[in-house]
């Protein structure tokens, strides 16, 4: 059974079709990269995978279960709901613009805590502590501010806040691309030494086939919305089957030897 | 003589300094890469090298662009400068083109002001300066900045910058924005380009993969100084600095994730 997994999943904004037919799934421990250009569909993908947006064809089943079915009763549903939003939690791109800049970082990353009913008072700040210990951040980061922090200190700081809840599954949209090439290493590296020490599952959405490479065992390659080839991430960047991976994998820019 | 000679140039900002004492040139078609991570200085650096510092910014020291000093010259003198001798190609073609006009119009002006074409003879111009930029479809011309993709819009800029013929072009992070594959087509382009017409590049970006496909030299900026310069198997194979090394290390980790990391991997399983 799969922790995530969409049965051929189609969505629309409107009358304008941005997935058809995406079927994927995301084992438990378990890391998935999701490919692809602009517009290919990946945030939409994620989207569906946080729940943000029910597919309007097809199926998002969380544990092997439809998420959200109309025929249950209203209070499964819910159990349902809060049992997915303790399991499931995203890290977005921009870190500069995903933090409340208003907002002590102890609070930015107690705010799953609190909103998820999980820990309140000083069980809450053991757990702010312990998030921010595993991401290698100081404990007087707590009192600060965002502002006082660098692009990858703030990546940090939304993927302490993502893992404070110890949820089973990070949905990653894009985390290290605003990130300088030597912080961009080291966040891939905090995210890699995560799942294995947490035992946590990841789905990661990037333009960017080396953070793919570095993070992923298993790929899936969009394009207009469809899934163009999928399979172990070696295969996928190695070997590709279909002529748009086989493009994608070529316009790497490589360094010379 | 050099075409560009960057030197002792200082850019203040009340009592900060962003970019300070840096010292480079390029010789006419030459092709030079100024790399650094966020903050280092180098758009900056291509802002005050074209006189377009915001007027908050004040620079000292020298630049020399084809012999005429640019470090407090007039706007008047700049603009003589600006298109014959330099053209600035910038990361974001959106807010670099004008949402209110047409394509076409907005490639005729330099055509117009710097070579004085008219009438038929500037239409063809126009047509002949969307194909160099392999945008034959004579529906471009017409089109608005936001009817046309990232690519396109990148295309149109880079044919804006060159109408003028100039001698040396600056591209600042010109890809960083476009997927990867328009990314390779649009480097593909300038480097024909840069080759046929002889051109001088300075070429800026945080993408060492990038820049070493681009250029002969590379400079180094950190934190507003230049920290080492070289060429690009220089820079590459014996970086002197730590700074450098740990730059080209973290790339060389990301590009090795490509290869043999996955072949471990398989090894593994």
């Amino acid at each position: 059974m799969s922790l995530l997994e969409l049965r051929g999943a189609g969505f629309a904004y409107g009358s304008r079709r941005v997935l058809d037919d995406v079927s994927l799934h995301l084992d438990e421990g378990d890391s998935l990269g999701l490919v692809g250009e602009s517009g290919a569909g990946k945030s939409t993908v994620l989207r569906l995978l946080l729940g943000l947006s029910a597919p309007r064809d097809g199926q998002m089943l969380f544990d092997g279960e439809p998420l959200n079915p109309g025929s249950s009763s209203l209070s499964a549903r819910r159990m349902q709901m809060r049992r997915f939003r303790a399991a499931v939690q995203p890290v977005f791109q921009d870190p500069y613009s995903s933090l409340d800049p208003r907002q002590r970082i102890d609070r930015i990353i107690g705010e799953p805590l609190r909103s998820l009913g999980l820990a309140s008072g000083a069980d809450a700040q053991h757990r702010i502590a312990e998030a921010l210990e595993s991401v290698g951040l100081p404990a007087d980061t707590a009192r600060r501010y965002p502002h006082e922090f660098s692009g990858g200190q703030r990546q940090r700081i939304a993927i302490a806040r993502a893992v404070v809840s110890r949820p089973r599954v990070l949905l990653a949209d894009e985390p290290v691309s605003a990130l300088d090439v030597t912080t961009r290493v080291q966040v891939l590296e905090l995210l890699d030494r995560l799942r294995r020490e947490n035992g946590l599952s990841l789905v990661m959405v990037s333009h960017d086939l080396s953070a793919i490479a570095s993070a992923c065992d298993r790929t899936v390659v969009l394009q207009h919305g469809r899934v163009v080839e999928q399979g172990a991430t070696s295969a996928v960047l190695h070997a590709p089957s279909d002529p748009y991976t086989r493009a994608l994998v070529a316009a790497v820019p490589r360094l010379p030897r | 003589m050099s075409i560009l000679d960057v030197s002792s140039l200082t850019v203040r900002s009340g009592s900060a300094a962003p970019v300070r004492d840096v010292s480079f040139s390029l010789a006419p078609g030459e092709r030079v890469g100024l790399i650094g991570e966020s903050g280092s200085g180098k758009s900056l650096t291509s802002l005050a090298v074209t006189g377009l510092l915001p007027d908050a910014l004040r620079s000292s020291g020298s630049v020399l662009l084809d012999g005429h000093q640019v470090v407090g010259a007039a706007d008047a003198e700049l603009r003589g400068l600006r298109g014959p001798v330099v053209q600035i190609v910038f990361q974001e073609p959106l807010t670099a083109l004008d949402p209110l006009m047409r394509v076409g119009r907005q490639i005729a002006e330099p055509l117009r002001r710097h070579l004085g074409l008219r009438g038929a003879e500037l239409k063809s111009a126009v047509a002949a300066a969307l194909d160099e930029v392999a945008l034959p479809d004579p529906r471009i011309a017409r089109a608005y900045p936001h009817e046309l993709s990232g690519g396109q819009r990148q295309r149109v800029a880079i044919a804006i910058a060159l109408a003028a013929r100039p001698q040396l072009l600056i591209a600042d992070e010109p890809t960083t924005a476009l997927d990867v594959t328009v990314q390779d087509a649009v480097l593909s382009l300038l480097e024909r380009l840069v080759a046929e017409r002889g051109m001088a590049l300075l070429f800026i970006s945080h993408d060492l993969a990038v820049v070493s496909r681009m250029v002969d030299r590379i400079v180094v900026l950190r934190d507003g100084l230049v920290v080492e310069a070289g060429t690009v198997s220089q820079v590459l194979q014996e970086p002197a600095e730590p700074y450098t090394r740990m730059l080209v290390d973290s790339a060389r980790a990301l590009d090795a994730f490509l290869d043999q990391k996955l072949d471990e991997r398989e090894a593994g399983a």
